[in-house]
């Protein structure tokens, strides 16, 4: 089913029997989804307002994250939350949609500076499980105006309701980057010296480290004179972790953050890959007793992507760790025997449950996803 | 503003409910005599008053949810009370209601320079955090206006803003654990010193729930490294619309300056003979704040510069050091207090779409001419947050009313225009019942539900957020 209209969609889930299994591009598999109708979102497409000079752009959910990406580098602007691109990864077709996007709260490197996917929500337009239409915040930078439905909703999966029109936050695209370097760092002292970068006055937009290729990364991003200031004052406040590269230029420092972005490097590897979202100087103690196979970092170290031993349990190789963990790469078997987001503890849990049952009374949208 | 009547059977339990309160917290942390409660009756929305049952003020977690647990048996309201500086009547207590003040929750629990958070109990005041850190050249980023005085608590109950959530970003941006009390007693904590959920956004939630899903008592907040400095720029205009469209072109060349502000020529009148801060007498004067090194200042101020001086400015200064950057700020940082000094005033804060401005003040100047009333505008002009300030005279009868209805046609105009109620101080009694104008009933219904699920007796600070009309039924179950 592909409605094209948000009354549509409506129509068709407050008309629906059985459970609906929501897909946007359908570049993502999450979750073990129980046997259901495919809805997609892919007709509901168009963006319908973009404003330049306000920093908005409010688009329908099945809009493509290319369609989004080229109209705002058509005004020098950008998604600065960088959302990944799960395809090389999971080793999926289809177009990525800014509803998927919204609902899986994906987000880049550039997180840990500006945000994620959630702090550049401004307003949804949502059809819940009962087929209601929903409205909350709206298209302006600021509103404290009644509960804050959108950041529910942002992560949320499609499973307490199903995002029609999303409206974001966009930002001016950058005059120049660079990318530093330092090399031969373990996993602790990297993490130490992207802390301390993260910690300066100078705008760290990206921070990396890659254990297996030994090298740790910085992005820095802005006015060219700028970007190279703060080059210059990184590589002394850096020193004592040893010398640091400084590759400039905007297209290679992309193409590098890119690769991060999209852990292009385990996409054609075996095993399973686990998103584990940590305090950054816990992250190097819980690697060493993951039994991962292989690591990258992202985030500060606050982000660790692990490539796992085929259906390998990470959490009980945590043990109890302050945290989530987060299966996105799996076999079926897997996937049905571990959960595949973090346990809450028993309040929230009781919580999610409640809130899944006010906006989605029948269980009917994407069950198995979420729990 | 109308509230529920008290339940007189909580009234007539009162010394009961006193009792029990005090045998569960340390001697002293009780208020119940009707002259100290004077001190509990109204938040910054003075207009309306209400002293509470008693006030109670826990030091812990636990006393915390022995109170809550003591008030959920008994079923009696609970209103949880940051500061009081609430401008939306947030903090407003009703007869029958026990105020949870966190007034003693004020410590600094943990701080980590190396993963930049801090974790604090919620009652400790916003910019005491920043002093917390500040030794390290650290700050916590969102810097209400009300900084000296609001707590955490508050901060988080309303998703505060400040003049420099242009960069920055809003309390939700910057908040990355709480743990919090349930009406029914239950403690739980959400998020930590991790970024995102790893389930659903439950922390997003809670932010701006305005005090009505759980008390908090402890947050953990993102820091940040101060920038090597900051400058702010003044530029003065013969026309609102010039001004917006010169803050579109600022915005638009990719210079992310850290605030924005406006003033209109009732407030930059106002300012000049409370703060004489040096002001050009004129229509519409923007402040803009860069921050960096010198150097980069200096470039993005040459940037800035450049697009003023295109559009024919009557002023247009750069601040040269500390010095002359203060007294940029300073005619700013006393509006509210100019025109405290003039007049009784309402603050509104709805938002538009910046492409509005021009449309709106026009039309605010029209309405305010409709009701006889003056209207001052200051505001974040790079995020559309409005705060067109009423004047009115509280003693002369009648006046009230007509200041509240203007206020409440000036928050529709916000609205028609594709903006909303409030950018940031929250809804409390004072937009209650504006709240239809944005939202369709079934919109209300979903977030009334959620509420359902986190205070099903519908206890905690039950009177706010939604029309009391719309509430009732649940208010009452
Ligand atoms: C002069 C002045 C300037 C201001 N400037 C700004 C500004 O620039 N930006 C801005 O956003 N706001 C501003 N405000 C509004 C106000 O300061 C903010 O809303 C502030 O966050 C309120 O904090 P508080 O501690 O005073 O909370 P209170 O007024 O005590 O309470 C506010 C709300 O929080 C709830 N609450 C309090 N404690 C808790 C808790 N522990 N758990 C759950 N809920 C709780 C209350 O029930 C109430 O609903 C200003 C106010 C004044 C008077």
């Amino acid at each position: 089913m592909t409605p094209t209209t948000e009354a549509d969609l409506a129509e068709i889930i407050g008309h629906a029997s059985g459970p609906l299994r929501i897909a946007g591009g359908g570049t993502r598999s999450c979750g073990t989804p129980a046997p259901a109708e495919l809805l997609s979102t892919s007709g509901l497409r168009g963006i319908t307002l973009h404003e330049p000079g306000a920093l908005t752009l409010v688009a329908r959910a099945g809009t493509p994250v290319s369609e989004v990406r080229a109209a705002l580098r058509a005004e020098n602007q950008r998604l600065a939350f960088e959302p990944m691109d799960h395809r090389a990864l999971l080793g999926t077709t289809g177009e990525p949609t800014i509803g998927g996007v919204v609902a899986g709260n994906v987000s880049g490197p550039r997180r840990i500076a500006v945000g994620a996917a959630r702090d550049f929500m401004l307003g949804v337009r949502v059809v819940d499980g009962a087929g209601r239409i929903l409205k909350n915040g709206g298209r302006v930078m600021k509103n404290v105006t009644g509960y804050d439905l959108v950041r529910l909703m942002t992560g949320s999966h499609g499973t307490l309701g199903v995002l029609s029109e999303v409206s974001l936050k966009v930002l001016p695209d950058v005059e120049s980057a660079a990318t530093l370097t330092l090399s031969g760092l373990s996993d602790a002292q990297a993490v130490e010296a992207l802390s301390a970068a993260l910690g300066s006055p100078f705008e760290v937009t990206g921070a990396a480290h890659d254990p297996e290729a030994g090298k740790t990364c910085l992005r820095i991003e802005g006015f060219a004179d700028s970007v190279t200031y703060r080059a210059g004052r990184l590589q002394e406040r850096l020193a004592p972790f040893g010398p640091v590269e400084v590759h400039a230029g905007k297209d290679a420092t992309a193409a590098t953050w890119a690769a991060i972005r999209d852990v292009t490097d385990f996409a054609d590897r075996a095993g399973d890959v686990w998103r584990l979202s940590v305090r950054p100087s816990d992250a190097p103690a819980l690697v060493a007793r993951s039994g991962a196979e292989t690591v990258r970092y992202d985030w500060g170290g606050g982000l660790v992507w692990l490539l796992m031993p085929e259906g390998t349990d990470l959490r009980a190789n945590l043990g109890p760790f302050q945290g989530h963990a987060t299966l996105i790469r799996a076999g079926e078997a897997t996937r049905r025997a571990l959960p595949v987001f973090q346990p809450e503890n028993p309040v929230l849990a009781r919580l999610s449950a409640g809130l899944r049952s006010k906006f989605d009374p029948r269980g009917i949208l994407n069950p198995g996803v979420m729990a | 503003m109308e509230m529920p009547d008290p339940d007189a059977a909580i009234l007539s339990r009162k010394a009961n409910v006193v009792d029990r309160l005090q045998a569960v917290l340390p001697k002293g942390s009780v208020i119940h005599e009707t002259t100290e409660l004077r001190a509990y009756e109204c938040d910054a929305l003075t207009a309306y008053t209400c002293p509470p049952l008693c006030a109670v003020l826990p030091g812990s977690t636990e006393e915390v949810a022995a109170v809550l647990s003591i008030c959920h048996e008994e079923g009696v309201p609970v209103v949880p009370r940051g500061a009081g500086t609430s401008l939306a009547g947030g903090a407003l207590a009703t007869a029958d209601a026990v105020m949870l003040g966190t007034a003693r929750l004020n410590a600094v629990l943990e701080t980590s320079f190396d993963d930049r958070y801090i974790r604090v109990q919620a009652g400790r005041t916003n910019l005491s955090v920043t002093g917390a850190v500040e030794d390290e050249g650290f700050f916590y980023a969102p810097d209400p206006s009300s900084q000296l005085a609001c707590a955490i608590a508050g901060n988080i109950a309303m998703n505060s803003g400040g003049a420099h959530c242009l960069k920055y970003g809003v309390t939700t941006n910057n908040l990355l654990g709480v743990k919090m009390v349930l009406m029914d007693g239950t403690v739980t904590e959400i998020g930590g010193a991790h970024l995102d959920a790893g389930s659903y956004d439950l922390l997003g939630l809670i932010c701006g729930s305005e005090g009505q899903l759980g008390v908090v008592t402890e947050a953990t907040l993102r820091i940040l490294h101060k920038p090597e400095g900051a400058r702010p720029v003044l530029m003065g205009y013969d026309s609102s619309e010039v001004a917006g469209q010169v803050v579109t072109e600022i915005i638009k060349a990719g210079v992310l300056p850290v605030a924005i502000e406006f003033m209109d020529r009732p407030c930059i009148e106002a300012c000049e003979a409370f703060a004489k801060a040096g002001y050009p007498m004129c229509e519409a004067l923007l402040i803009v704040e860069v921050e960096g090194s010198d150097a980069e200042i200096d470039a993005q101020l040459g940037r800035i510069t450049e697009i003023a001086a295109r559009h024919e400015p009557v002023e247009l200064r750069e601040a040269r050091d500390a010095d002359e950057a203060g007294r940029i700020w300073l005619g700013r940082k006393s509006a509210f207090g100019a025109m405290g000094q003039i007049n009784d005033y309402m603050c509104l804060d709805g938002t538009i779409p910046v492409s509005e401005l021009p449309h709106v003040l026009r039309r605010i100047g029209e309405l305010a001419q409709d009701y006889g009333l003056a209207v001052a505008n200051v505001f974040h002009a790079g995020d559309g947050n409005m705060h067109p300030l009423i004047l009115y005279n509280a003693n002369t009868p009648g006046e009230q009313e007509k200041c509240e209805a203007l206020g409440a046609d000036i928050l529709r105009l916000c609205v028609e225009v594709g903006g909303c109620l409030t950018g940031e101080h929250g809804v409390g009694i004072e937009k209650r019942d504006l709240m239809l104008v944005q939202y369709d009933a079934p919109d209300l219904e979903a977030q009334m539900a959620v509420k359902d699920v986190f205070d099903p007796a519908w206890l905690l600070n039950a009177a706010k957020v939604f029309p009391l009309s719309v509430s009732a039924s649940r208010r009452a179950a």
